[in-house]
This record gives structure tokens, sequence and C-alpha cells, in this order.
């Protein structure tokens, strides 16, 4: 192949990968807007507490990738059910506005609790992965992004299985469509709501371990941005809806790798934006968004 | 079987019920009438839990349902049939119909209900696969009542089924309520339409702004002349 495809195929992969995690942080955001309507912008620092989390599995508890990667699953999944409870439930049927302030809130408290706790210096990932390289046609794969491409995928076809064929996933999604009338069936919507904050923040999490081994470095403020840019990427997908995050998420990283690839990687952050602003513009109820159905 | 004392239910600062008392006996088939916000379908809603009275008393076979959850009281069977249906539109049919299983375990208990909603309705069986949205007004409602009836409940509570379908579908939808009725389940029908309703009903109560205003024999009531002009229109 000549350099210039390979170049291509590079950045796809490298583009996929990244894109991989935007999908997971991003399927948080779109379950919980699609339950609760509201854009949960401590989702971000979820992630960052799930990197933490997978860090201090890896480096103090001395586990290996995989009971890493669950242990703090399960540790974002319990903060995330604390984070519901504490400051999203009381606010029920408060206006939007004053959830939506709540959750910059709770966004600002992990943040610099986070500070206090781990303090603002780096850390450092160890690597977990061998750094064993494949070449095919040119292209290198990374043992460690092969393993991050597998997780996410495996991660997200379990929460599709889950969504759609589970009695606990029909319950979600009847909840998120009409809560009174799925409260008439007989669901417990608080134990639902209570779930979905759970399934997305563990997928945070495990983007956050995934972000740590991918980026090698964390720090307490580093949800901020993959956060904003999960949030596009559910925008982009169109909100509320499960498979259009994980579409944004992957088109997203591979816009952002291949803006990087013409040598632009400065921009990568304003092109993540613009896109926002154009799906705004064009289609505000995104890529897999329809117009809804108006019922008698 | 369900008695009514003294309810009153607030909607913030508007008295929605004003102390309405009545009772549905095992195997009738009772109806509220009365015009838009007189209160039906707010009865309904606080027999089901959706809102809680804020004086007077609820009892189901004795026990009271002030104070229980919603789906406590779905597990009690008493099972509500929205107005306006209120059916997934984004899943299909037999999705719909599981969901109004929730609360039951039991497999082969799930299936005969199941059974027995698609013998009331074989439409709902044709188009079992379908997303629920895309059915006509009528198959909605057939379906809303057939999601109800998935969790065997003792007590069917029923919000203006007839409401946006054709005379012919309203006589179907009434003569299905009759079968489900002459099975062992009690009915407490919501209507508008006061004709059709008082036709299928033993006894009626009509609500008038919060109150209720009138009660008795459903066919003493149709041929009452108060309620020929108020409701039956002359």
């Amino acid at each position: 192949m000549d350099s210039i495809t390979t170049q291509v195929f590079q950045q796809i992969i490298n583009g996929l990968s990244l894109g991989s995690i935007y999908a997971l942080i991003a399927l948080g955001y779109t379950m919980v807007y699609g339950i609760i309507k509201l854009i949960n912008f401590a989702h971000g620092d979820v992630m960052m507490v799930g990197a933490y989390a997978g860090w201090f599995a890896i480096t103090a508890l001395h586990l290996p990738f995989l009971p890493a990667l669950l242990f703090s699953m399960i540790f974002c999944a319990l903060l995330g059910v604390i984070i519901e409870r504490i400051a999203y439930k009381p606010l029920r049927n408060a206006t939007r506005i004053a959830a939506l302030i709540t959750a910059i809130g709770v966004s600002l408290f992990l943040e610099y609790g986070g500070m206090l706790i781990v303090t603002a210096q780096v850390r450092t990932y160890p690597p977990v992965f061998p750094a064993t390289q494949y070449i095919v046609g040119g292209v290198y794969f990374k043992y460690g992004d092969i393993v991050m491409l597998v997780t996410a995928v495996v991660l997200m076809a379990l929460l599709h299985f889950t969504v759609q064929y589970t009695k606990v996933g029909k319950a979600m999604r009847a909840v998120s469509f009409d809560k009174e009338a799925a409260l008439l069936m007989g669901i417990n919507t608080n134990n639902i709501i209570s779930f979905t904050f759970a399934i997305g923040s563990a997928l945070a999490a495990a983007a956050g371990v995934l972000m740590g081994v991918y980026f090698n470095t964390i720090n307490p403020l580093m949800g901020i941005i993959p956060g904003l840019k999960a949030f596009v990427a559910a925008v982009l997908g169109g909100i509320g809806i499960i498979p259009g995050a994980m579409v944004g998420g992957l088109m997203l990283g591979l816009v952002e790798a291949i803006v990087s690839g013409l040598g632009a990687s400065t921009w990568r952050d304003a092109v993540a934006f613009l896109i926002l602003i154009l799906v705004l513009i064009i289609k505000p109820s995104g890529l897999f968004g329809k117009n809804v159905r108006e019922k008698v | 079987m369900l008695v009514l004392e003294d309810v009153n239910v607030y909607y913030g600062a508007i008295h929605a019920l004003k102390g309405i008392s009545f009772e549905v006996n095992q195997g009738e088939i009772v109806t509220l009438i009365g015009s838009n916000g007189a209160g039906k379908s707010t009865s309904l809603k606080t027999i089901s839990g959706l809102l809680r009275p804020k004086t007077g008393k609820i009892t189901f076979k004795g026990e009271n349902l002030a104070i229980v959850a919603p789906q406590t009281i779905v597990s009690k069977g008493i099972s509500q049939v929205p107005e306006g249906r209120r059916v997934f539109a984004n899943m299909t049919v037999i999705e719909n119909l599981e969901l109004g299983a929730y609360l039951r375990k039991d497999k082969t208990e799930i299936s005969k209900a199941l059974q027995h909603v698609y013998e009331l309705f074989p439409r709902l069986l044709e188009r079992n696969k379908q997303i629920s949205g895309t059915l006509s007004g009528g198959e909605q409602q057939m379906l809303a009542m057939g999601r109800a009836l998935m969790s065997r409940p003792e007590l069917l509570l029923l919000d203006e089924p007839s409401m946006g379908l054709a005379p012919i579908l309203v006589k179907q939808i009434f003569s299905i309520i009759k079968e489900i009725n002459a099975s062992g389940t009690t009915v407490l029908l919501v209507e508008q339409n006061a004709h059709m309703a008082l036709s299928i009903a033993n006894r009626a109560y009509v609500l008038e702004t919060g109150k209720i205003v009138l009660s008795g024999d459903a066919k003493e009531l149709a041929a009452s002349e108060e309620i020929r002009k108020a409701y039956l229109g002359g």
C-alpha cells in the first residue's frame, strides 16, 4: 500500500480507539437524558473517578486489567446511584434548569473534591498491556488499541442486549417513554432510574480506565473535555437514543483523528464543537433523531 | 370491594375532588360519568396511587390504599387503562403486553394471561411484532386494555375507552368490556359518552366539579329526565 492509504488507515484505527471511549461516555449521557431529561454534566467527572479507581486497583491492589476494570465499574455504578439519590432525586419535579445547575455543582464537587483527596498532581497509569505491535499492510495495531476496541464493543453489545431483551431493559424503555404509564404497569420507576445511573456510570468508569491506559496520565480535571466531547457525540447521534450515542462517539473520534492526521491537531477540539454547532443548526434532533409522533 | 370515603384531592391550590364517596362491589360494572374537568380521571389516578388524597379513605378488599405505592396497588389486583391509551409507542405490541405482566413471575401464568388477551383481541396477535405507535387508534385502545389485563386484575379501571374512536369501534370496545366483566373482572368505567356507559353498567355515579351529584341504578339514571338533559343530549 502506498503511504497515503496507510496513513488514512492508521488514522481510522486511532479514530476508532478514541471514538470508542467517547461512545462509552456518550452512552451514559444519552441514557440519563432519555430517562429523566437531564444533561448530567457531572458525567465526565464520574469517568475521571473511574480512571482513578482503576489506577488504584492496578497500582495499590495489583489487579490485572480486567479485574481492575470491573472494580472501577462497580465503584462508579455505586457512585452514580448515590449522586442520583442525593443530588437529582429531590429535584425530580423541579424545573429542568434547577437540575442542570445542580449537575454543574456535582461536577465541580467531584473535580475539586477529587483534588482534595488525590491532589492535583498528575498520576501515571502503569503499562498494563505489552508493547506488542502488529503490522498489517503497513498499518500499526497496538495491543492496547485492540483490547480497548474489543472492551468497548463488548460493553456496547452487552448494553444493547440488556436494553432490548431483558425485563429491566424493557422497563427502562417504558420509563423513558412515559413514567406515569410505567407506574401503572407496577414498575418501580425510582429503581429503574437508579439502575440507569448505575449502568451509565459503570460505562463511564470503563471509559476512564481505557482513557488512563490510552493517554497514560490522569488528573482530577481530565473529565471536563472528554465529557463535553461525549456530550457533543450524544447530541450528534440524537440525545436519548442509544445507538446514536455509539455512532456519534465513533464518528467524533474519526473526525478528530482525521483532523490530527491532516496536521491540524491543535484544531481538534474546535472541530468537535463546530460539529455541535452544525448539528444544532441543521438537525437538532441528531442523526438518529426522529420527529416525535403526536399521540392522539 | 373498593370503597372511597370522603376523599379530597388537590392539584396544588385547586381542590379537584371535594369529598367524594362511592363504592364498587365485586362483579359489577360501575361507571363514573360527567363532563370535562368533573374529576373523573382524577378519581382513577387517586385509586391507582398516582395522586394522593389529602384526606379521606380508599380501601380495597378492606386494605387502605391511600398510603401504598402505585406498584403495590397493581400487585393487589387493580389495573388501569389510562386516558389516551398511553401505550409505549416506541415498543412492539408483544413488548407492551409483557410490560403489563411486569410484576408477575410465573411464566405459565403469564402465557395464560397472554392467551386470554389474544382471545379477546385477535387483532393484537396479528400485530404482535408491530411497533405500537403505528397501530390505529382502535388497535391502540385494544392494546392498552390487553396490557392492563396482563396483570390479571380483579378490578379494571378504564378511563375514557371510547375517546376518539369511530362509533362502530366504540360498540366493539364496549362489548369487549362486558365480556371482560362476564369472565370475572370487576370494572370501574369513566366515560364522557354517558349513553354508552349507562347501557352496559350496573350502577352509575354522576360527577360535577369534584362532587358526586347523583347516583343509582344505571338503567334508572339513563331514563331520568335530569340525566337525559345534561348528558344524553335531550
